[in-house]
């Protein structure tokens, strides 16, 4: 069952310029995203920084506005919706994000800062209750609950994610965005958060859109892969069909360069050269062609179809019918 | 054969704190480097990695200090040498590259006229001359454009460009040892692909040895000869990389290499380490990672391991491993 479905998201951010701030062009960090996330399910969002994944998560709790598409959550698009009434969507659809001690107010104490939501849904009959409630939800991220009324310095790096997931789990949400929630932690205990995040998702069948770079922990999580590159989703499939037979080639290239550990195997391989263009500007186009080691004269002219594979989709001249007409 | 680049013995690097006394955060770390190598020094947040690298350098920030122990650097005590000496064995007998290049620029001076001074510091030569240099390095580093680049401030460049003027920088007077501190972590993963190749071709072509500090180990793997694992400002295992990454023997750096979420396997539970990494003012005594151990035994908690040689080439400092390996 599909959970949350977002059609041709854009989100455009204005470069202002000069005395009187006028809008001289447009970064288009999101331009035109589709993807769905299935109930109890996660979809990862893959790509490298600035390809707009990050803003794709916050359009869909609207905390940038897009300027165009639809965000369907529970029969409703959401995109379309006042502000005043988002209010019940907001308990349904949770965000984590990388930073614990930035998301956590310093002067609240454990107890207060997970309470806190509950309260404005009105979750919970008295404090007592609720208290108890958090005790409950401390114990299931595996904190002391004793240690509620501490402040969020207290805790290691770890253990305030913890907190911030069980925070997110206090109005009992059905999707919870996880933007790069492990990546600011060592690879010891990202193996904590990581193995707590999939107990929980099957215990209370959690929906996760989760945001990263880290291909290791897209293979580990996710059922279903999208990979972003400047603004657009170029590639979307199964996690195991995407690992182990990419579709487009920034996929393959992205891939390839990821370092293994395997020590019969130094494969780490650059077969994208060069660097990401700036989304102010993007090229022309295939917004890849210029880093892709398959380009042809059309991708430099053309902006590729969304091709329809199996399992899903790639946004490339040489996927599916076309490929007659590429390089020889 | 001749003396490593590098011999560290017994490195203790400490900070005031604690209860009026001393905290230790690198706590008799042994080093050795030859010629052309690359050695791996990895290990998670606060191991004590990054301080065994500035110790080196001498550059561990005040009020830190660096001591007891002893470093030998192409021969030279670097512990001992006048500051003026030190200022350069910095840069032309060792250089350093770190994690994020645009801390380490000076944002208002082009990136040319940074590696220009920094080449005429140590050798006399004219401003044009460092100037070519500087071009000819810029191109052996590939970045586009070499000659325009020059006069590029550091925001002008992407990340992944900065850190490649950084190696330009550290190489512009041939070091013999470079030391690396997370040279990748901040870069994206098609420009870290494309970093490492720079290191290896530059490597080979040069034979500088490389102290390569990260807690990446997927890094690690592509670069180094050989890899020493640290805890809690101790080293707890050391061997060659194909040993180390296939038959490691210290429960932490099983567990270590557990805990990846590697592309090759799918669905199969991580393994996880129980707890957290204690802090230098918690370290434990005995060994270090007793507190953690997933084979902790009773003498582990009072005494201190090793070092146990496993193999020729394969040491470490656990009791359990030790009796499993008979030696």
């Amino acid at each position: 069952m599909t959970l949350l479905r977002v059609e041709g998201l854009r989100t455009w951010f204005p470069i202002r310029e000069g005395l009187f701030q006028r809008v001289a062009g447009w970064v288009r960090a999101v331009d035109g995203v589709d993807l769905e996330v299935a109930a109890g399910q996660t979809l990862a969002l893959v790509g490298e920084s600035g390809c707009g994944k990050t803003t794709v998560g916050r359009s869909i709790l609207r905390l940038e506005e897009p300027r165009e598409g639809r965000i369907w959550f529970d029969g409703v698009d959401l995109a379309a919706l006042p502000k005043s009434q988002l209010q019940p969507y907001r308990r349904d659809v949770q965000i984590v994000f990388q930073d614990p001690m930035a998301s956590l107010d310093p002067r609240m104490r454990v107890r207060d800062a997970i309470a806190e939501g509950m309260e404005a849904f009105g979750i919970g009959t008295s404090q007592a209750e609720r208290t108890d409630r958090v005790a409950h939800l401390l114990e299931r991220v595996q904190l002391d609950p004793r240690q509620m009324s501490r402040y969020p310095h207290e805790f290691s790096g770890g253990q305030r994610q913890r907190i911030c997931i069980a925070r997110a789990l206090s109005v009992e949400p059905k999707l919870i965005v996880c933007d790069e929630a492990t990546s600011a932690l060592d690879v010891s205990i990202q193996a904590q958060i990581l193995n707590l995040l999939r107990d929980l998702q099957e215990e209370l069948d959690l929906g996760y859109l989760f945001i990263t770079h880290d291909l290791g922990v897209v293979r580990y999580l996710a059922d279903r892969v999208s990979v972003m590159y400047l603004g657009q989703i170029v590639e979307t499939g199964d996690t195991e069909r995407i690992f182990t037979a990419p579709e487009h080639p920034y996929t393959k290239g992205l891939l390839a360069a990821v370092p293994s550990v395997d020590p019969e195997r130094r494969s780490a391989a650059a077969t994208v050269i060069g660097d990401v263009p700036s989304p102010a500007h993007p090229p022309a186009g295939c917004h890849f062609h210029t880093r892709c080691p398959v380009v042809f004269d059309r991708c430099r002219r053309e902006s590729p179809p969304v091709v329809a594979l199996d399992d899903g989709s790639s946004r490339c001249f040489l996927s599916g019918a076309d490929v007659a007409e590429g390089p020889v | 054969m001749s003396e490593p680049v590098l011999t560290v013995e017994g490195l203790v690097t400490s900070f005031p704190g604690g209860d009026g006394g001393r905290l230790t955060v690198v706590d008799g770390v042994d080093l050795a480097l030859e010629e052309g190598e690359v050695l791996a020094l990895v290990g998670e947040s606060g191991c004590g990695k990054s301080m065994t690298a500035f110790s080196i350098m001498r550059l561990v920030p005040k009020p830190g200090r660096i001591g007891p122990g002893s470093i030998r650097l192409c021969g030279r005590d670097v512990l001992s040498l006048p500051v003026t000496e030190m200022r350069s064995v910095r840069g032309s007998d060792v250089a350093m590259i770190f994690q994020e290049p645009m801390t380490s620029l000076n944002p208002v001076q082009t990136v040319g006229s940074q590696v220009v001074e920094a080449i005429r510091l140590h050798e006399r030569v004219s401003v044009g001359d460092a100037r070519r240099r500087t071009a000819e390095l810029f191109e052996r580093v590939g970045i586009p454009d070499p000659s325009a680049r020059l006069d590029a401030y550091p925001h002008e460049l992407s990340g992944g460009l900065k850190q490649r003027v950084m190696i330009a920088m550290a190489l512009s007077l041939r070091p013999r040892l470079l030391i690396a501190d997370e040279p990748t972590t901040a870069l994206d993963v098609t420009i870290q692909a494309q970093i490492l190749e720079l290191m290896r071709e530059l490597q080979r072509e040069l034979g500088t040895a490389i102290l390569l500090i990260t807690h990446d180990l997927g890094v690690v793997n592509e670069l180094s000869d050989r890899i020493a694992v640290m805890y809690a400002g101790r080293i707890v295992e050391e061997a060659t990389r194909k040993t180390l990454l296939s038959a490691p023997r210290h429960p932490y750096t099983q567990g270590l290499l557990r805990s990846i979420p590697s592309l090759a396997r799918a669905g199969e539970r991580l393994a996880e380490i129980e707890g957290v990494v204690p802090a230098a003012s918690e370290w434990p005594a005995g060994c270090r990672f007793s507190t953690r151990c997933p084979v902790v035994e009773d003498r582990c908690r009072s005494e201190s391991p090793g070092p146990f040689a496993f193999a020729p080439d394969h040491r470490g400092f656990c009791h359990v491993a030790a009796r499993e390996a008979g030696s």
